[in-house]
C-alpha cells in the first residue's frame, strides 16, 4: 500500500497545459507560506514557476492588515517603571499582569495576521528577519518596542538588506536587547558590535576580538529617548576617536562600520545561506549559495531579487529537496488552522501552544534565534505536537496550554497561561470533506496529497471514517515535514 | 557479545592495539549505574563573584560596585570564599563532598555564547567544529546498556547540548507524569527512512516508547524541593532517578546568568536558587541511597570579565570556577586562584582544561579506558574518592 501511494505521488496530475502542476504549486506555497488550501494550490498550479514566483513576490506588502492592539501603541516611559519599584505590592502586581496581558495581545495580533493574510510570504519573511535580527521581549520588556520592531521587519520584508541593517541598528528594541543603551564612550559595551558581526552580517570566524572592541566604540551613544522610546543619538557619549575595523582605519561612526560589514563578500553569503536553509533544504549547496549571493550583491542587497532567484532555482524544486524540512511550531500551528479553515476569535491560546512547542514569537531563546530543523523535534516537543493535533481532530477542546510541552526557555511563565481553547477551535469535518467529492478512495487520495508533503509512513486503513482517517494523517510523522 | 567476552577472557585488548575495532570491543564495560548530573549555568555564570578571592585587593579594585565585601563572604580558607547566597552548600563543604575547581577554561577562548557553549558541549578545540556532543561521543564508543530507559534525560530545556547527535537516546522532558501521559497515546510504529528529517522523527518516536516503558512517576520524597524553576527541575531529576529504570546522565539547566547589567541582585537570586536546589538534590539522593553513585558537575560557556562594566554588570569572559559534588567527591579547592594581575586582554588565563573534568566523568567515574576520549590528551583531575 505504501509503495502504491508513493507511485501515486510521483504521477503528474494533468492540469492546465503550461502550468507547473499541483505538486510544484503545493511545494512552493508550503515553503513560502503556511499550509495552503486546495483552492490556493489550484490557482498556482496553472502558472509557470517564473509567473508563480512573480505573483507571490508582487503580493508581499509592507504593513500588516490587522490593526495593532491599542496596548501596543502607548510607550511606558522608564520614569513610570522607576516609580513602580517603590509602589505598593498590589499596584506592582497589577502592572505586571497588565504587561503579561499586553504581551499576549501582541502575540495574538501577529498570529491573526499570519492566519488571515493574503500574503503568507510577507509573514514568513517577517518571521525570518525576526529570527535573524533577534530581539526578545524577555529583555526588552516593552511590548510597544517589540511591536515597532516587528513593523520595521515587515516594512523591509523584501526590501534592501543594507537599509534594513542600518535601521535595525537604530531600532530601540535592538538598542535595548543588545545593550547599546549602555554603550558609552570610555566604558564600551561590546554586545551589539559582536552580534552584528557574528549573527547579522559576516558569520562566526570572519573577524577578530579586536575588531569587536573597535567597532563597539563606533556605536557608543546610540541609545533611546527614555520618554518616547524613540532612537536617540547622544553626542557626548559617543567616542569619535580613530578605530580600526577589518583592516580599515578611520574615525568611524556606527553607520560607517555597518557599511564596512556590508562591503565584505561574507555578508551576502551568510544571509543567503540562511535563506537557503529556511526555504530549500537543511544543508546548503555551497556552489549555488555563491551564485545566489552574487545575485544579492549585484542587486546591492535587494532581497526581492535574491528571493526571486532562490524561488525559481532548480534546487528549490529538486525532488531531493521535497519534504526535507521540519515545520516550525508556528508553521505547524498556523498551517493547521489555515489548512483546515479554522478561524478562532481568540488566538492567545495559539500563541501559548506554539510557545510550549519551543517557539515564542517576540521571545526567541537567545540572540542566535531558534536553531530550527531537527532541533525542533525532541521527545517533549514531538509529544506536545501530537497532543495538540490529536485533540483538534478528536473534536474535543484544545488543550489548556499551561503545562503541555516545554516551557519557554529562560523566562517565568505568565500567570494566566491556562486559557482554554474556545469552541470555535473545533474542526468542521463534514464541511471540510465536502470539497473532495463523493468518491471515497479518490477523495482520500486527494486529501492525503493536500495534507502531506510526501507519502505517509503508515497508510490509514480504508475502513476508517473520514475524521479518523484525517486524524491518522496528521499524527503521521510525515505531517511534521514541509 | 560473544566476541567481546572472548576477547576479554584472553586479555586480547592489550595485545591487539593495532586493530582499533577489536581493541574497542575488548574495552571493559562502563559502569553506567553511576549517575552523572550536569548542571548548565546558562548565559555564563560570574565565577569570580561565586568563588571569591576575598583576600586579593585586585578583586575589589576591579569590582568597586560588584565586589562582595570580605565580611559577607562564606570563607573557605584564608584567601577564598563563597558568595553568601551559596551558603546552602556549606554543609556539603564541611562533609568534604564539594570540590571547587578554579581557573577552568581552554586555549584561545571564544567569547560568543553560542560558539563557546558549542565548544563545551562538543569538547572541541577552539577552532575545531564537531557535530556530536561530548557525551554522544562517549556513548558512541561505549553505549549505555540497551535496556536502560534512556542514555540521558534533559530536564527543563529542549536543547540536548552534550547529548546531541549520534545515536544517543536522549529524552527531554519537563516533568515525568506529563511525559508518561503523552507517551501512552503514541501507538506502536517504527520504520526507517533515508530522508534525514523523517529518520529523526522516527528515532525520537522510538526513544519515547522505550523511555516510557521504563520511567515511573510519583515517588514521594521527604525532601522539600525549592519552589522555583530550578527547584522544579531538580525535583523532576530526582523523580527520574527514583524510577530506577537506568539513565546514565541527567542534564539540568539554570537560566539567566548573562548578567551584563545591574547584576548584584539578580546574581544573588540565581546563586541562592542554585545552592538550595543542589542541597535538596543531595537530600533526595540520600533518600534513594544514591548519593554515593551520583556525581554532580556544573558548567557554563564561560566566566565573566574581572573588570565590571559601566552598567553594573559584567561582560563575557573566559576562565571560570565550577562545582563538583557527590558522595564520592573528594572535597576541597582545585585548580588555580584567579591571577587578577596577569589578565590577558582583560580576561583570566585558564589553568585547568574543561576536558579534564569530562575525563573525570568518563575515566574515573564510569571507568572507561583512558584515551577513549579527546585522544587521551586531558588527564582527569583527582577529585574523586573512587
Amino acid at each position: 500500500m505504501r509503495a502504491l501511494l508513493t507511485v501515486l505521488f510521483l504521477l503528474p496530475i494533468p492540469v492546465f497545459a503550461a502550468g507547473m502542476g499541483y505538486d510544484d504549486a503545493r511545494h512552493l506555497l508550503t515553503r513560502t507560506g503556511f499550509a495552503p488550501t486546495g483552492s490556493e494550490i489550484q490557482k498556482y498550479a496553472a502558472l509557470t514557476r517564473d509567473a508563480a514566483a512573480d505573483r507571490l513576490l508582487a503580493g508581499v506588502h509592507t504593513e500588516a492588515r490587522t490593526p495593532l492592539p491599542d496596548s501596543a501603541l502607548e510607550f511606558v516611559p522608564r520614569e513610570r517603571l522607576r516609580k513602580l519599584k517603590n509602589a505598593p505590592e498590589a499596584e506592582r502586581k497589577a502592572f505586571l499582569r497588565e504587561q503579561i496581558e499586553k504581551s499576549l495581545e501582541l502575540r495574538a495580533w501577529w498570529y491573526r495576521e499570519m492566519l488571515e493574510t493574503d500574503s503568507p510570504l510577507t509573514e514568513k519573511m517577517t518571521l525570518f528577519w525576526h529570527n535573524h535580527f533577534v530581539s526578545s521581549q524577555q529583555k526588552v520588556k516593552s511590548p510597544v518596542l517589540m511591536a515597532r520592531q516587528n513593523q520595521l521587519l515587515r516594512r523591509y520584508a523584501l526590501g534592501n538588506f543594507g537599509e534594513l541593517l542600518h535601521a535595525v541598528a537604530r531600532d530601540p528594541a535592538m538598542v535595548v536587547y543588545l545593550d547599546n543603551v549602555s554603550n558609552k564612550k570610555g566604558s564600551p559595551n561590546e554586545n551589539f558590535a559582536r552580534e552584528v558581526m557574528e549573527l547579522f552580517t559576516l558569520g562566526e570566524g570572519q573577524y577578530s576580538e579586536q575588531d569587536i572592541k573597535e567597532a563597539a566604540r563606533a556605536f557608543t551613544g546610540w541609545s533611546l529617548d527614555r520618554k518616547t522610546g524613540e532612537y536617540r543619538f547622544y553626542r557626548r557619549l559617543h567616542d569619535s576617536g580613530e578605530k580600526t575595523v577589518l583592516g580599515r582605519r578611520g574615525n568611524f561612526n556606527g553607520d560607517e562600520v555597518l557599511d564596512i560589514l556590508l562591503a565584505q563578500p561574507a555578508t551576502a553569503e551568510f544571509v543567503t545561506g540562511k535563506l537557503w536553509r529556511e526555504f530549500i533544504s537543511p544543508v546548503a549547496d555551497a556552489t549555488e549559495v555563491k551564485r545566489l549571493a552574487g545575485v544579492f550583491r549585484d542587486s546591492r542587497y535587494n532581497t526581492r531579487a535574491l528571493m526571486r532567484a532562490l524561488l525559481t532555482s532548480d534546487s528549490f524544486f529538486a525532488p531531493q529537496n521535497r519534504a526535507v524540512l521540519i515545520k516550525s511550531p508556528v508553521e505547524l500551528v498556523v498551517g493547521t488552522l489555515r489548512l483546515f479553515e479554522i478561524h478562532p476569535a481568540d488566538l492567545r491560546p495559539v500563541a501559548l501552544a506554539a510557545r510550549n512547542l519551543g517557539q515564542d514569537v517576540f521571545g526567541p531563546p537567545n540572540v542566535k534565534g531558534w536553531p530550527g530543523g531537527e532541533a525542533w523535534i525532541n521527545s517533549a516537543t514531538l509529544l506536545g505536537r501530537r497532543q495538540l493535533l490529536a485533540r483538534l481532530f478528536r473534536a474535543e477542546e484544545m488543550p489548556a496550554a499551561s503545562d503541555d510541552g516545554m516551557a519557554g526557555r529562560g523566562g517565568k511563565r505568565p500567570q494566566r497561561m491556562a486559557l482554554r481553547m474556545q469552541p470555535d477551535y473545533l474542526f468542521n469535518g463534514a464541511h471540510w470533506f465536502s470539497q473532495f467529492g463523493a468518491n471515497g478512495s479518490a477523495a482520500r487520495q486527494q486529501v492525503t496529497r493536500l495534507v502531506l508533503a510526501t507519502a505517509p509512513q503508515e497508510t490509514p486503513p480504508a475502513s476508517t471514517d473520514n475524521l479518523s482517517f484525517l486524524s491518522a494523517l496528521v499524527l503521521d510523522p510525515v505531517y511534521q515535514l514541509k | 557479545m560473544l566476541r567481546r567476552d572472548f576477547l576479554r577472557l584472553i586479555g586480547a585488548g592489550a595485545l591487539i592495539p593495532w586493530n582499533a575495532q577489536l581493541a574497542f570491543a575488548a574495552a571493559p564495560a562502563a559502569d553506567y549505574r553511576r549517575l552523572l548530573v550536569l548542571v548548565e549555568l546558562k548565559g555564563g555564570n560570574d565565577g569570580l563573584n561565586s568563588v571569591i578571592p576575598y583576600a586579593d585587593t585586585s578583586y575589589y579594585r576591579l569590582r568597586p560596585r560588584l565586589g562582595i565585601a570580605r565580611d559577607q563572604v562564606v570563607q573557605l580558607d584564608t584567601a577564598t570564599g563563597l558568595h553568601p547566597a551559596l551558603k546552602p552548600l556549606w554543609p556539603l563543604w564541611q562533609a568534604q563532598e564539594l570540590a571547587i575547581v578554579q581557573g577552568i577554561g581552554y586555549p584561545k577562548p571564544n567569547l560568543s555564547h553560542f560558539r563557546s557553549i558549542e565548544i563545551w558541549d562538543t569538547a572541541s578545540d577552539s577552532d575545531d567544529y564537531l557535530e556530536q556532543g561530548w557525551l554522544s561521543q562517549v556513548f558512541g564508543r561505549n553505549p549505555p546498556p540497551r535496556p536502560f530507559a534512556a542514555d540521558g534525560v534533559v530536564v527543563g530545556s529542549s536543547e540536548l547540548g552534550p547529548l546531541a547527535g549520534g545515536s544517543t537516546r536522549a529524552i527531554a522532558l519537563a516533568n515525568t507524569e506529563q511525559f508518561l501521559r503523552q507517551a501512552k497515546q503514541m501507538q506502536a510504529g517504527g520504520g526507517q527512512s533515508r530522508n534525514p528529517a523523517l529518520a529523526h522523527l522516527l528515532k525520537v518516536e522510538g526513544d519515547i516508547r522505550q523511555a516510557a516503558s521504563g520511567l515511573k512517576s510519583g515517588h514521594s520524597f521527604r525532601t522539600a524541593f525549592p519552589k522555583n524553576g530550578f527547584g522544579n527541575n531538580i525535583k523532576t531529576a530526582a523523580q527520574v532517578v527514583a524510577a530506577n529504570a537506568g539513565v546514565a546522565v541527567i542534564k539540568l539547566s539554570h537560566n539567566g546568568f548573562d548578567t551584563h547589567s545591574n547584576q548584584l541582585n539578580v546574581h544573588a537570586r540565581l546563586l541562592s536558587e542554585l545552592a538550595e536546589g543542589l542541597a535538596a538534590f543531595k537530600s533526595a539522593m540520600q533518600e534513594l541511597n544514591r548519593w554515593d553513585t551520583t556525581l554532580v558537575m556544573t558548567y557554563a560557556e564561560f566566566g565573566r570579565r574581572p573588570q565590571e562594566n559601566g552598567s553594573g554588570g559584567t561582560d563575557h569572559g573566559t576562565a571560570n570556577a565550577h562545582f563538583l559534588l557527590g558522595g564520592r567527591v573528594q572535597g576541597g579547592l582545585y585548580g588555580e586562584r584567579p591571577a587578577l594581575t596577569q589578565l590577558e586582554s582583560g580576561n583570566l588565563r585558564y589553568a585547568v582544561d574543561f576536558r579534564q573534568l569530562y575525563a573525570v566523568a568518563a575515566e574515573r567515574w564510569w571507568g572507561l579506558p583512558a584515551r577513549s576520549l579527546f585522544g587521551g590528551k586531558f588527564a582527569p583531575l583527582a577529585v574523586l574518592r573512587v
